[in-house]
């Protein structure tokens, strides 16, 4: 064993640095789901297309700022600006004219809204952005790379993906568990997602708090999407595949969890990019190995608690 | 008056029947099609999903074919009518809409498909329903080393030339490499691809070492961690038979960590992703085009018709034609010269799907940068050209230089043999017999 890790050391410290970066960028879309389900207890299958929307559109607003003959920096901002938008357009949009309708209802249909929301959403992005891929990476490139050392040669990381996804990532959990817990409207939030008969009972208005969780969730996956479009080509698609992967951090995470999905995200991320360096065929179902062991041991997810269902 | 043998009510519907099915056989059998209104042709294609960034091009190259041939009087004077549906859902789902536009709108001929597994599925459906199909893009050898299918043809090359082509290509521009690893999509054409890639590099030159085969999730958007892997291995040689988005982003994110500096990346579907590449692919690593029709094909066939099929598209779409787009219209053009033929051998007669059938095999039907045949198993033969990507002021992206044009009949499994077969008795001498370099590139 210690020969082993003698040999392959400093491998461990590579995939350590991947699987960091994978596990922001997982985390940020995953935790806006696990808020929204947290509180509105509505599955959000269109979650994945307010994730590649967010991508899109920060992706154009980039192209067209550099159009505009801004910096490269500008790319970066347009980040951050596109992610508002999105979830400061659409969250309202989707929670008033949609949601609003099925809370409450059965599961099996606030699934089946939300997928069919998700597929005229797909339509949508092909209508607005076409089929070709799209891409835009100036800001990514304008940060330029770091070389890690790695015996005696040296591997290039781009400085956007060792310290801006893990920074935001660690950002956005450290700004969620302050405003959740320090914050009134945080508290509120907490109350409704812990009780929502008694919190509605005391005066909280649940309607209000469901509208700007959901936008601040929708906001979260726009995020996502916008700090991967700097790295990836964006195609029709790309919300399906990162939908599956965020219901697998809320699973293992527990329905709601903030911190538990920052743990599962990390647990997924190193266990993908541990897959590719030492057992390359695992890497595509790595995820969900994770989370079916996790979830033989704890069937609530890592974070979640068993509720006595009232009959 | 007459008497009449006594007869009953059932003994006499059944009776009519079976003469009326008689008759409806004999005159099945013998029917002499009329010419119709219009030539209704059932198109699968990708319309939606990962896939689209294909499937959405070819059908604008149809439509854009189907208004030319209309203008010039449609098909032996009929015009063409496209029948789209999209192939995203499922085989499930396509198998149904084969057989509602076969035997509800009564297409005349169907084009499948661009997947594979659309492919596999419809096949089998042009045997039971007796219909012409063209197989416009697909690329699995298995379709006609399988099974026999009487009514299926396809009008372009297929996976095994277009592996074996850029791998002859390797072998002769950088024949001293050592190691490889391989980057592919984790489902059916990224690991069938590499099976034939290593079947064929084992027979051409053995004692390659595979230091890496890494299969990521089909329609990833990070390979970072490949990349990483890659950049520790540092292979001579990296194989990628990746597309669409997944290839822009493998190249550009391999781009932006140097790791072109260090290996050779070999690319057989690179043409279809170069132009949303622009100036990153970089120059020197080997591109394929799924045939021979690169944009700066150096010795076309007929230079003013690839100019005017080229710019045509431009015209219409804004954005330059990719693989699918000349496998569209290798079909379509392939329907018209099979047509042709067809009516010549009945003396204008419209023919039946079985004369039409018959009328596709052995088929030459000319592109604008060669000629295709049809051989008698229904595989086309196309030329492969492969080369080194390169940049100048002509094009906004890459093209390929110092290209090679590998004959398809060269690189092609011999009718009746599997082509993992046929790959492990090639010997190295073909490195250097089976292409000719051309013009200047």
């Amino acid at each position: 064993m210690v020969a082993w890790f003698e040999q392959n050391g400093l491998l461990l410290g590579l995939a350590l640095l991947d699987g960091l970066a994978y596990a922001a960028l997982v985390f940020l879309v995953a935790v806006g789901l696990n808020l929204v389900f947290g509180v509105l207890r509505i599955l959000n299958v269109a979650h994945g297309s307010l994730y590649a929307i967010g991508a899109y559109t920060a992706a154009s607003l980039g192209i067209a700022l550099a159009a505009g003959g801004l910096g490269p920096w500008a790319s970066l901002v347009a980040l951050v600006v596109a992610a508002a938008v999105v979830g400061a357009v659409l969250g309202p949009l989707i929670e008033g004219l949609i949601l609003r309708r099925i809370y409450g209802q059965e599961e099996v249909l606030q699934l089946l809204v939300t997928f069919a929301l998700f597929m005229i959403l797909e339509d949508v992005q092909k209508l607005v952005w076409g089929v070709q891929p799209v891409h835009h990476d100036a800001g990514l490139r304008w940060l330029g790379t770091v070389d890690v050392p790695f015996g005696g040669d040296v591997i290039p990381f781009t400085a956007y993906q060792l310290y801006v996804l893990p920074g935001v990532a660690l950002l956005t959990l450290a700004g969620l568990a302050w405003f959740l817990r320090r914050t009134l409207t945080g508290r509120v939030i907490v109350a409704v997602t812990t009780d929502r008969e008694a919190a509605t009972a005391m005066g909280i208005d649940a309607r209000r708090v469901f509208l700007l969780t959901f936008t601040f969730g929708a906001a979260l996956a726009a995020l996502g999407g916008a700090l991967s479009s700097p790295t990836a080509a964006l195609v029709p698609g790309i919300g399906a595949q990162t939908i599956v992967l965020s219901f697998a951090v809320v699973a293992i995470a527990g329905l709601g969890q903030i911190e538990g999905a920052a743990l599962s995200a990390l647990m997924i991320g190193l266990g993908r990019s541990i897959a590719v360096y030492f057992a390359p065929e695992f890497e595509v179902v790595m995820p969900y190995l994770i989370m079916v062991a996790v979830l033989l041991v704890r069937p609530q997810g890592l974070f979640g608690t068993t509720e006595t269902r009232r009959v | 008056m007459a008497e009449f043998p006594s007869l009953t009510r059932r003994a006499a519907l059944l009776g009519a029947a079976a003469s009326g099915s008689l008759l409806m056989a004999g005159s099945g059998a013998e029917a002499q099609p009329q010419r119709p209104s219009e030539l209704k042709i059932g198109i699968t294609t990708f319309l939606s999903g990962p896939a689209s960034v294909f499937g959405v091009p070819g059908r604008q190259a149809a439509d854009m074919l189907i208004e030319e041939i209309n203008r010039e009087g449609g098909i032996g004077g009929v015009p063409l009518r496209a029948f789209y549906v999209d192939e995203a859902p499922g085989t499930d789902h396509l198998v149904g809409e084969y057989r509602r536009l076969v035997q509800s709108e009564g297409v005349h001929v169907m084009f499948a498909s661009i997947s594979s597994g659309s492919c596999l599925a419809c096949t089998p459906l042009s045997d039971e329903l007796r219909k012409t199909t063209v197989l416009w893009d697909c690329g699995t050898q298995r379709i006609f080393e399988e099974a026999r299918h009487p009514f299926a043809f396809r009008t372009q090359g297929y996976g095994t030339p277009e592996i074996l082509a850029p791998l002859l290509y390797l072998l002769q521009h950088r024949p001293d490499f050592r190691t490889l690893a391989v980057i592919n999509q984790d489902y059916a054409w990224g690991r069938d691809s590499w099976e034939l890639w290593k079947t064929a590099m084992d027979a051409l030159k053995p004692g390659v070492r595979v230091v890496a085969e890494l299969f990521p999730r089909f329609n990833s958007t990070d390979f970072s961690t490949e990349i990483t892997r890659m950049l520790a291995l540092r292979p001579d040689v990296i194989l990628s038979t990746s597309w669409g988005g997944e290839l822009v982003t493998l190249i550009r994110q391999a781009s932006e960590r140097r790791l072109f500096e260090r290996s050779l990346f070999v690319l057989p579907v690179a043409e279809a992703s170069l132009p949303q590449l622009g100036r990153t692919m970089p120059a020197g690593q080997i591109i394929g085009a799924r045939g021979d029709h690169w944009i700066n094909h150096p010795e076309p066939r007929d230079p003013q018709a690839l100019r005017r099929f080229v710019e045509g598209y431009r015209q219409r779409t804004n954005e330059w034609p990719i693989y699918p787009c000349h496998h569209m219209a290798q079909a379509m053009w392939a329907l018209r010269a099979a047509y042709k033929r067809a009516i010549e051998a009945k003396g204008g007669g419209w023919p039946n799907d079985q004369e039409l059938a018959q009328a596709f095999r052995g088929l030459e039907f000319p592109t604008p940068t060669a000629t295709i045949t049809i051989r008698e198993d229904g595989q086309g033969l196309e030329d492969q050209i492969v080369g080194l990507s390169s940049h100048g002021d002509r094009f906004p992206y890459a093209v390929p230089e110092k290209m090679i044009l590998y004959p398809a009949a060269n690189v092609s499994t011999p009718v009746g043999q599997k082509s993992t077969d046929w790959l492990r008795t090639l010997k190295p001498e073909m490195v250097q017999q089976a292409g000719r370099p051309l013009g200047a590139g």
